[in-house]
């Protein structure tokens, strides 16, 4: 402070006339900025803040950006060094210079907060860099070679910076920039979604890129824990945490786990935190939890104030916590490591409330098991403590009595002060203990209301919620996670007639299938000879070494046979592309048919093949209209006899919409995976490359097709297609690989699709 | 003759009651009724029918089935020889001729063709016939049948037929009650009780997640080589890794959950 309050009129005087501007609104704040300026920079740090601020003073953008500097650059050379403010400069003269001068403002006042976040070294670079790149990315012209058009997202960008950092690292956040950047560089208003975090694949991107150990990633073994060391079981349901954690300064405190009818709540994130894995961080919440589950039983609320329940509270959680220590003492170092350390005497008794922090000091204290130097109140009941849990679990009521008595004797005169001292006295891996109180009276200060809801009518459901599967991005390399709803439903009915007239057309064809089908019928049991052990003995063999044994010489010894039964263990799915392009005509005058009519013919003959064969065998059909609409239809169940359920469904199959083929092959995966064949086979009858009306990259769905066909590979499932698309060669090869044929004379079609299939399964 | 001095159980092995199932078994035995144990791998069924062949003073003859188990397997086939076949009985056989306890440990690994040679053994006819030795063996007054059968792992395929399964008494094993489990642990490793309780916690962990990914819990078994190991001088830790949770999973997050439920109980993580 000496050298701030040595800052004389003169100089002040002095430095003022250095900005030479006029701005009235820097008169106010001008002296106070210049004192902390000098106060934390080099005098050469000074001058140089001094010229930026001319800069900023002179480039007709208004007081703002010149405030917004003044009183923020102080706090980013704190964490980042002065010596950062050349690239930060250049950064304001890039932004001056394009058409986002309005972005200044934001990005000055952001700054201070994004520094504190990127102290390391070399990382407040490659945020400026970010910026920039996403300037230049999103900026717009009409002509092509100036940048005419501000970029939308910018200042929305530079305002969430701050809360993004929270919780990305600066790589994470330029993963999360580059997919927004990719994705909506052609539509401005999305694009403001995005950066605004108010689109859900902007937040789904968030949550991916996130640091920290994230609740979905794993429930399962939060699951496994309560159940293997508890024996419990609960739903986990996550909150959120992110909007409290982007917020340091939020007046709130951080929303602690809870336990309620609708399962146990947890954050969605946790991070590393004094040594203890965010994993560990759930188990002990999880421990708390399940402990207060076991050896907690409801007190009667209305009796006590809210103090005297604190307190309650804090005994209470204290007993669990010491039960959960005496049967897994491995949990003492995490709840030691996770308990805050509130130092005796650091809250000021005549300033605020204290009984928060007193209780914090008591609960680390029993904790701990160690007095140290503590004073005699407290001394006292840690021993009481002890002795009430010393021979046995003790109660909730025990505990509430000990804790009523702690606080009669401690009670301050200043506990009923307005300000409570809230430093280091929340135990963040405890719940709110909101299970631990009955209440008689019903009091408009509890939130009843959540229960008396009226239930909203319920829509008339008719079909099953959507499934949401992602989708390859090839530019990224990355999943779309969730990018694709599909909905699926048993396709409709229609006559059941039309299909045996198409099967009665085909008779001849029929007959020729059948005698390939007799040959592929499975022989049941295939006799295995020349076994040294088996269950027959095997009468040629057994002579023949006889024999040689009354010759003398070595007999063969593996007289026996036994039998192996050689069944088909496959199981079949066959894949419609019921897009528009099925309805296409070809041939001329009479023989005109559409791909639609002979796509019906060949898998009715497919299907009957199948079903003489007697593999399971399902059949669905899709098409999408964007992404949000992919429907996938049932025409037939993999146990569902061939009859004329199915016939009817496929006389009524239907071209229409375009082909999103990804999602449909990992939901027909999804059943395959399921079934427990040793062989799993899926069809993809096709008739066009890959497409959908809200992609205008052609490649994009054919490489999420072939990423697809990759994900069924590691799945153990078959993929073949059988392209109707005379040009199919230039992409079919590159999704499926080798396994797929290209049917030129399209109408050859029903004869060949279950030569195919034979050839296949031979 | 077939010397039935070598099926003799001679030492006393331990075993520790857990119901009146000696009681039980001795009633059964008394009456010659066939006898089926069932409970999950490593409870002690086995250990149970060595003690009661030994307190009952028979001869126990083990099979140990397998799906590549035939009937021959069982009931005795022709050798070869120089001049000409010989026929040798098979483990079923021998024991319906001597008197023993024949005991076919985990029966519904074995194929079904095979299980049926067992009936006519099993009801009142107390027959066994050779068919291919032209011979209808007539069982020794001692001789008792007993199968062992692990319901935990039911495939579709691998279950017993009815008709064989009404053939039997039934005995239903589980694991011993914790305290009675740190018993045995303690007695038959030599390790102190507080140790074998913490142990047997580690287990009882991992048993409840048994439909959860995992398809059996921690036998006794595993636990008393755990045991032994930490008496050998093996790190708690180490020992439980090793003996009780290597084998039964290879699934990461239940790797995990054991892992952290041995660090809680240990403390040494």
């Amino acid at each position: 402070m000496t050298r701030s309050e040595a800052l004389s009129a003169e100089h002040l005087a002095a430095c003022r006339a250095r900005l030479d501007c006029r701005l009235p609104q820097v008169d106010g704040v001008f002296a106070d900025c210049l004192r902390e300026a000098i106060a934390v920079l080099t005098p050469a740090g000074v001058d140089a803040y001094l010229d930026c601020a001319r800069f900023l003073g002179r480039i007709g953008r208004g007081a703002e950006p010149l405030l917004a500097f003044l009183e923020e650059w102080p706090a980013v050379a704190g964490s980042v060094g002065e010596g950062t403010l050349p690239v930060v400069v250049a950064t304001l003269q890039r932004l001056h210079r394009s058409p986002n001068g309005k972005a200044i403002a934001p990005f000055l006042q952001s700054l201070a907060a994004v520094s504190r976040r990127l102290a390391a070294g070399g990382q407040l670079q490659r945020y400026l860099d970010l910026t920039l790149r996403l300037m230049e990315q999103t900026s717009g012209s009409i002509h092509g070679i100036h940048k005419t058009f501000a970029s939308p997202c910018l200042p929305d960008f530079l305002v969430h910076a701050p809360t993004l950092l929270a919780s990305l690292s600066i790589a994470g956040l330029t993963n999360w920039v580059d997919y927004g950047v990719r994705n909506y560089a052609a539509h401005p208003e999305r694009q403001r979604d995005y950066f605004r975090l108010q689109s859900a694949d902007s937040r789904a991107v968030f949550q991916r890129e996130r640091h920290g150990t994230l609740l979905v990633d794993h429930e399962r073994l939060l699951d496994l824990y309560l159940r293997g060391l508890w024996g419990e079981q609960a739903l986990l349901v996550p909150y959120a945490v992110a909007s409290e954690a982007a917020n340091p300064a939020s007046p709130m405190p951080p929303a602690q786990p809870y336990d309620d009818a609708g399962g146990i709540r947890l954050p969605d994130v946790l991070d590393d935190a004094c040594g203890v894995s965010g994993i560990d961080r759930y188990r002990a919440a999880l421990a708390h939890i399940a402990g207060h589950r076991r050896w907690s039983t409801p007190l009667v609320a209305d009796n006590l104030s809210p103090m005297q329940r604190l307190a309650v509270e804090t005994f209470e959680d204290s007993r669990i916590d010491t039960l959960i220590v005496r049967r897994y003492p491995g949990m003492r170092r995490i709840f030691r490591a996770l308990h805050p350390r509130p130092v005796a005497g650091a809250c000021d008794p005549q300033r605020f409330s204290c009984l928060r922090h007193r209780l914090a000091v008591l609960s680390r204290a029993l904790l701990d098991g160690e007095d140290g130097d503590a004073d005699g109140d407290l001394r006292e009941f840690v021993a009481r403590f002890r002795q009430a849990l010393a021979d046995g679990e003790a109660s909730s009521q025990a505990m509430a009595g000990l804790a009523l008595a702690y606080v009669a004797r401690t009670r301050r005169q200043s506990d009923q002060l307005p300000e409570v001292y809230f430093s280091d006295t929340l135990v963040d891996y405890r719940d709110d203990n909101r299970h631990l109180w009955r209440f008689h009276e019903l009091s408009d200060d509890e939130e009843m209301f959540a229960e008396h809801r009226p239930a909203s009518a319920s829509a008339e459901i008719d079909c099953l919620p959507p499934r949401h599967y992602p989708e390859w991005d090839h530019h990224s390399q990355s999943y779309r996670p969730d990018w694709v709803s599909l909905y699926e439903s048993l396709h409709p009915s229609g006559d059941a007639a039309l299909i045996d007239r198409l099967l009665d057309r085909h008779a001849t064809l029929a007959r020729r299938l059948k005698r390939l089908l007799d040959i592929l019928k499975p022989q049941e049991r295939v006799r295995l000879r020349f076994q040294e052990d088996g269950s027959e003995l095997d009468v040629d063999v057994a002579v023949r070494s006889l024999i040689d044994c009354r010759c003398g010489v070595t007999p063969d010894p593996r007289i026996n046979m036994s039998h192996r039964s050689n069944g088909r263990n496959l199981a079949v799915l066959l894949l419609l592309d019921l897009s528009a392009s099925l309805a296409d005509k070809f041939g001329s005058g009479d023989g005109e048919q559409t791909v639609l009519e002979l796509s019906q013919e060949a898998v009715s003959l497919l299907a009957w093949s199948i079903d003489q064969l007697g593999d399971p065998f399902a059949i669905a059909g899709f098409h999408s209209d964007t992404r949000h609409d992919v429907r996938y239809l049932h025409l037939k169940g993999s146990s569902e006899p061939w009859g004329d359920a199915v016939k009817r469904r496929l006389a009524a199959m239907q071209a229409g919409y375009s082909t999103r083929i990804g999602a449909a092959l990992r939901h027909a995966a999804h059943y395959l995976a399921a079934s427990r064949a040793e062989k799993k086979l899926l069809l993809v009858l096709t008739d066009g490359r890959p497409s959908d009306v809200d992609v205008s990259d052609g490649r994009l769905l054919i490489e999420d097709a072939r990423k697809a066909v990759g994900e069924l590979d590691r799945q153990g499932i078959f993929s073949y297609c059988i392209s109707l698309d005379a040009k199919a060669d230039e992409y079919v090869g590159h999704i499926f690989g080798h396994h797929y044929s290209v049917i030129d004379r399209i109408e050859r079609l029903p004869q060949r699709l279950p030569e195919l299939f034979m050839a296949l399964t031979r | 003759m077939t010397d039935s001095e070598q099926y003799q159980v001679r030492q006393e092995p331990f075993y520790r009651q857990q119901g009146n199932e000696v009681a039980l078994y001795a009633a059964a035995y008394a009456a010659r009724l066939p006898v089926m144990v069932k409970g999950p791998t490593g409870c002690g069924k086995s250990r149970f029918i060595e003690y009661m062949a030994w307190k009952l003073d028979r001869p126990l003859i083990t099979v140990a089935c397998n799906e590549d188990m035939t009937a021959s397997d069982l009931v005795g086939r022709y050798l070869l020889e120089a001049g000409g076949t010989r026929w040798l009985d098979g483990p079923l056989t021998t024991a319906a001729r001597i008197g023993a306890i024949c005991y076919l440990d985990e029966i519904v690994e074995a194929r079904q063709d095979t299980t049926v040679v067992i009936h006519p053994l099993t009801d009142h006819r107390r027959t066994l016939p050779l068919d291919k030795k032209g011979e209808l063996l007539r069982a020794h007054a001692d001789f008792q049948l007993v199968i062992s059968y692990n319901p935990g792992y039911q495939s579709l395929m691998k279950d017993l037929k009815e008709s064989t399964k009404q053939r039997f008494t039934a005995f239903d094993f589980d694991y011993p009650e914790a305290e009675l489990e740190a018993t045995i642990l303690a007695s038959e490793s030599g390790i102190d009780h507080a140790l074998a309780t913490q142990l047997v916690a580690v287990a009882a962990a991992a048993r409840r997640l048994k439909g959860h990914g995992l398809d059996e819990g921690v036998s006794t078994r595993l636990l008393v080589y755990a045991a032994t190991l930490i008496r050998n001088g093996v790190a708690a830790g180490d020992a439980c890794r090793m003996a009780l949770v290597r084998p039964i999973t290879d699934d990461r997050d239940i790797r995990d959950t054991l892992e952290h439920a041995i660090d809680a109980i240990f403390a040494c993580g």
